[in-house]
């Protein structure tokens, strides 16, 4: 039921990329999963309220008060391409 | 045949709100800052981080919100928007979806669609030669920014013009400041603005199709490039192509207008429910502080000024709509007996006068000051022009303008004072000609003898009454 | 040295406490056996012990834990058993280990896992599978695996692990341990790298119920960090239930027939039999959209974790794969960091979330979830505890399950239900089938933590299972 091209505009989405074997694979593998899931579809949930948070709690604020921040070399400890201080990334607009 | 169309323009404004710390995290905001100083893990998206909601920006959405006339929802929900951006260090920014904070209200002609909380992004500094997006190596991320507390106004389409529409965010801009949430500055990004503009055959009742036009840093550049883009779906249009939806950025200097992500690049921003979050319940206590913080808004401090104070619609609303304005003005009522309207006219001379960029609260002349001097001139103690003298020495060096008009003598001088009539009989020796012109009733050579007497008596008497003693001298036959 | 790794956890904070064992010695020792672990249950063990661990009475008493890898641990490999965070050291300390830490349970080790707690074998760690003490040719479970094997093989005398569907549960009954998840929201979630938000939860993965009740006392509690965390109501007492006389258990027809196996059943019944001689009343009851629990999760978890998947980018931390243009790079990087399962699962999430499937999927999963956890407010209403097996089945094979995900997932269908619910749960070792492990669930209300540990207490005492044949 999901075919190459949808799998293939998923991984767009997802930033992933497969072979064209990887691809057929997947969609099988996410069909079959997928055909399982399905029968929910079956289920007479009209009039159920979808559950958005588990927990009965609301208005978990904080106040507006500054917490010490990172020193910077440690913000760009791991960085892959730390630069001027800031992180370099390979730029938007090439290609 | 050629169908004239209209313009249909809706505005989406973001704004950064003036709180001491980000939105989900407590590292503090900043602006111009070496970058990534003020970053933590939550801020930064590293993994095992949660967001924690700040309690200052749901008061300052909440209040404006309420300053708009919106309807607060009692229990709104965060949701997550997906993609992918180095500015956006989750993958996701957190913001509102389907049940936002506010929804509706109303601010002048404009209504409100809905207002909402969201998380700005980080900065993205491109290294290159242009500096610009397109033909640079790399970019450089700077998550300084990144988590700022935002609240997102979007309007309905209802505004008609580029001018309309400068117009309006110039009062939005007046209210936000007004209620103190935002610096509200456009150059420094605390207040951006994107435009969605349709045009359609005028009478049309059907929406044409719309594009975006993101990121107008001032008001200037919105009202050109609005228009820019006006005049560009009506070229397409007449010359029978359509409109394709897309989002544009307008370069001020070219005038032109580019395409920024064409259609086939849309997102799916597969939003859903914050899970990290729990829900936002705004309580009658604190809907109650909100209330009792708001302040007087500009929209209803014109109209108290028009209504109570007597002034025209335009002056009113010229004061208002700059809040340093209006209280300076207030204040300069402050004492007995001002003449409102009257004291109202010196404000725009004193604005000319020390730029209009000029923090007025920091000038020398102070608002009693400015108000004594329009009483003044009411009372006739000063004639108009020599009064004019006096606010530039004010602007220059402060003090009380009645010391000033005695030190310089500048006290005005009336038709019972003798030594006037002798400079009008002067007047009228040095140009007959224009004095046999104003007898046969042409007033407009009148100038010329007027600005003799002016000048022989430094501006210190009225121009009116000058222009009536000269008639009655020449006999004036009108 | 083996006397002192029988002593539970329990036993030896009383010794070091009394000043009769020496904490660096209980150090060492644990140390000494994680580092020649042979089963791949860690992936970091620490050089020596702390030095001055906080003051003599702690309650926890020097005790050294074993932790799960995606606990964030200050300076410490936090790699979530992914590529995609190989070497990465965190500059913060998750709440929970901190409050452990403080409490007196030193950091021994970082425990295996699935990539991402994606998984119920540990098969799919990229730094190799886990292999479980009882039989080395077969599976721990997942995703807690090294927790769970670990402290089955004496490795550890205890562990923390995190269960979002059964990830501390299954690999506890697999292994032969005391597993238990605790109602969401009582453990703070900051630190944890997360998988599904609205399920997670940290829990104990210990050799006895007097064991996991200690952890837990310390692992509760309100965080400021975490918006979801609540302030736990009372206190976790120590279990001391001699019986369970008062106590009904309703077995649930949806999650203890069909679909399980036959030892593993049998070993169930025995269990219950068991109970009713403790004084407990069984009776069946009906979880009526249980049998969707397994769809519900499989549409939820994968979509949340499709979101907390995507800061993995390459731009801050982690694996960056260069290209010469940033998609590329994004591209690039994810692939190479992220294993096969994981893969899959964002792929599952960012379906179930996209445009025009929202509703079907994603939208109707979370009904579904709000039938389950009526489903267990109706049947708490007549019992105090839901019992059913853990795991359909004992470990199985390596390699058994690994090319049918659908097969996979189905080792959840007992445990998935309480996570949805954000219902309390435990696992005990209920006895061997064919010379296995395995487990027996008990579930509760939420915040039913002392209870449930009190009944489990009473069964374990009853059952008297010896795990000690996986510590040689």
């Amino acid at each position: 039921m999901l075919d190459s091209a949808q799998v293939l505009h998923v991984a767009r989405l997802a930033r992933l990329e497969f072979t064209d074997v990887e691809i057929e694979k997947l969609a099988g593998e996410l069909s079959k999963v997928l055909d399982h899931i399905e029968k929910i579809s079956e289920l007479d949930l009209d009039g159920v309220e979808p559950t958005s948070h588990v927990v009965d709690v609301v208005n978990a604020l904080r106040p507006d008060e500054p917490e010490p921040s990172l020193p910077r070399e440690v913000a760009l400890a791991s960085a892959p391409d730390p630069v001027d201080g800031g992180f370099g990334v390979p730029s938007p607009g090439a290609a | 045949m050629s169908t004239a169309y209209e313009p249909v323009i809706g505005l989406e404004i973001h704004v950064q709100l003036a709180t001491r710390t980000k939105m989900f995290c407590g590292c503090e905001l900043s602006f111009g800052d070496p970058p990534n100083t003020h970053t933590c893990p939550v801020c930064l998206g590293l993994p095992g981080t949660l967001p924690v909601l700040n309690a200052r920006a749901v008061q300052f959405g909440l209040l404006i919100g309420l300053a708009l006339g919106s309807q607060i929802a009692e229990r709104s929900l965060f949701h997550r928007k997906n993609y992918f951006y180095p500015d956006l260090p989750k993958g996701y920014q957190i913001s509102q979806y389907d049940v936002p904070l506010c929804s509706g209200g109303g601010l002048g002609d404009v209504r409100i669609h809905r207002v909402h909380l969201e998380e700005d992004a980080a900065k993205l500094v491109h290294v290159g030669e242009s500096g610009r997006i397109h033909g640079s190596d790399r970019s450089v991320v700077d998550f300084n920014r990144g988590g700022t507390p935002l609240v997102e106004i979007v309007t309905e389409p209802d505004l008609t013009s580029p001018e309309q529409a400068r117009e309006w965010l110039t009062l939005l801009r007046a209210t936000l400041k007004r209620l103190g949430v935002s610096d509200v500055n456009m150059e420094e990004g605390s207040l951006r603005c994107d435009a969605n503009v349709s045009v359609r055959p005028v009478g049309s009742e059907q929406l044409g199709t719309k594009t975006e036009l993101k990121n107008m840093n001032s008001f200037r550049y919105l009202e050109r490039g609005v228009r820019a883009e006006i005049d560009r779906q009506i070229g397409l249009l007449q010359s029978g192509e359509p409109v394709v939806q897309e989002t544009l950025h307008f370069d001020p200097a070219s005038e032109r207008l580019t395409p920024l992500r064409s259609k086939e690049e849309a997102h799916d921003y597969r939003y859903f429910p914050e899970p990290d979050l729990v829900p936002l319940v705004i309580t009658g206590e604190m809907r109650g502080l909100a209330e009792a913080e708001l302040p007087e808004l500009p929209a209803a401090r014109a109209e108290r000024f028009e209504r109570e104070l007597g002034l025209s619609a335009e002056r009113a609303r010229e004061l208002a709509f700059r809040t340093e304005l209006g209280d300076y003005y207030e204040r300069a009522l402050a004492g007995d007996g001002h003449d409102p309207v009257a004291v109202a006219n010196w404000i725009p001379l004193l604005v000319e006068r020390i730029g209009s960029d000029a923090d007025l609260a920091q000038s020398k002349v102070t608002p009693e000051a400015l108000a004594t001097l329009a009483g003044m001139v009411i009372a006739k103690e000063v004639a108009r022009d020599a009064a004019r003298e006096v606010l530039t020495q004010l602007v220059a060096e402060g003090g009380d303008p009645r010391a000033i008009v005695e030190q310089r003598g500048l006290g005005s001088i009336s038709a019972e004072d003798g030594g006037l009539a002798e400079i009008i009989e002067r007047a009228i020796a040095s140009d007959p000609d224009a004095a046999e012109q104003v007898r046969q009733g042409n007033m407009r050579a009148v100038g010329p003898l007027v600005g003799f007497v002016m000048k022989e008596t430094k501006g210190r008497a009225d121009g009116g009454e000058i222009t009536r003693l000269i008639r009655e001298r020449v006999g004036s036959e009108s | 040295m083996s006397e002192l790794i029988d002593l539970s956890a329990a036993e030896a904070a009383k010794l070091t406490r009394a000043g009769e064992l020496d904490r660096a010695e209980l150090f060492d020792a644990y140390r000494a056996r994680a580092a020649a672990d042979e089963l791949n249950a860690f992936t970091w063990v620490a050089e020596a012990a702390p030095d001055g661990d906080g003051v003599n009475g702690s309650p926890l008493g020097g005790v050294p834990l074993a932790v799960k890898d995606l606990f964030c641990t200050e300076g410490v490999p936090s790699q979530a058993g992914s590529r995609i965070l190989e070497g990465y050291r965190p500059p913060y300390t998750a709440t929970v280990v901190a409050q452990l830490a403080a409490a007196g349970a030193p950091l021994l080790g970082k425990t295996n896992q699935d990539e991402f707690a994606m998984g119920s074998s540990n098969e799919n760690s990229a730094y190799g599978p886990v292999l479980n003490p009882w039989d080395r040719t077969r599976v721990p479970g997942g995703s807690s695996g090294g927790s769970a094997a670990a402290v089955a093989a004496g490795l550890a005398p205890w562990a923390i692990g995190t269960d979002t569907g059964g990830s501390i549960r299954q690999p506890a009954a697999l292994c032969g341990i005391v597993g238990l998840k605790p109602t969401y929201g009582a453990c703070s979630r900051f630190g944890m790298i997360a998988f599904a938000s609205s399920l997670d939860q940290a829990g104990p993965l210990t050799r006895d119920v007097t064991d996991a009740a200690l952890l837990l006392r310390h692992m509760i509690g309100h965080d400021a960090r975490d918006s979801t965390s609540l302030p736990f109501p009372g206190e976790i007492a120590e279990p001391a239930a001699e019986d369970l006389r008062g106590i009904r258990l309703g077995v649930p027809d949806e999650l203890a027939g069909d679909g399980v196996e036959a030892g593993v059943l049998e070993s169930f019944r025995a269990t219950l039999a068991l109970a009713e001689r403790l004084g407990a009343t069984v009776e069946p009851c009906t979880l009526p959209h249980a049998p969707h629990a397994l769809s519900a999760y499989y549409l939820i978890a994968p979509a949340e974790a499709s979101a907390n998947l995507a800061r993995y980018d390459g731009v801050r931390y982690g694996l960056r794969v260069d290209a010469p243009d940033l998609i590329s790079m994004y591209t690039r990087t994810r692939s190479a960091g992220f294993g096969p399962e994981v893969k899959r699962r964002i792929m599952l999430g960012t379906y179930a979330l996209s445009s025009g499937y929202y509703d079907a999927y994603y939208g109707t999963a979370q009904k579904v979830r709000t039938m389950i956890s009526e489903d267990f407010r109706a049947a708490f209403e007549r019992f105090d505890f839901i019992v059913t097996p853990t795991s359909p089945w004992t470990a199985f094979e390596l390699g058994a399950k690994t090319a049918d995900p659908l097969a996979m997932y189905l080792n959840d269908f007992c445990t998935v239900p309480m996570p949805l619910a954000g219902i309390p749960a435990i696992s005990i070792p209920s006895g061997l089938s064919d010379g296995l492990p395995v487990g027996f669930q008990l579930a509760g209300p939420a915040f039913s933590e002392s209870r449930l540990l009190d009944a489990a207490f009473a069964l374990e005492q009853a059952i008297g299972f010896d795990g000690s044949a996986a510590r040689r």
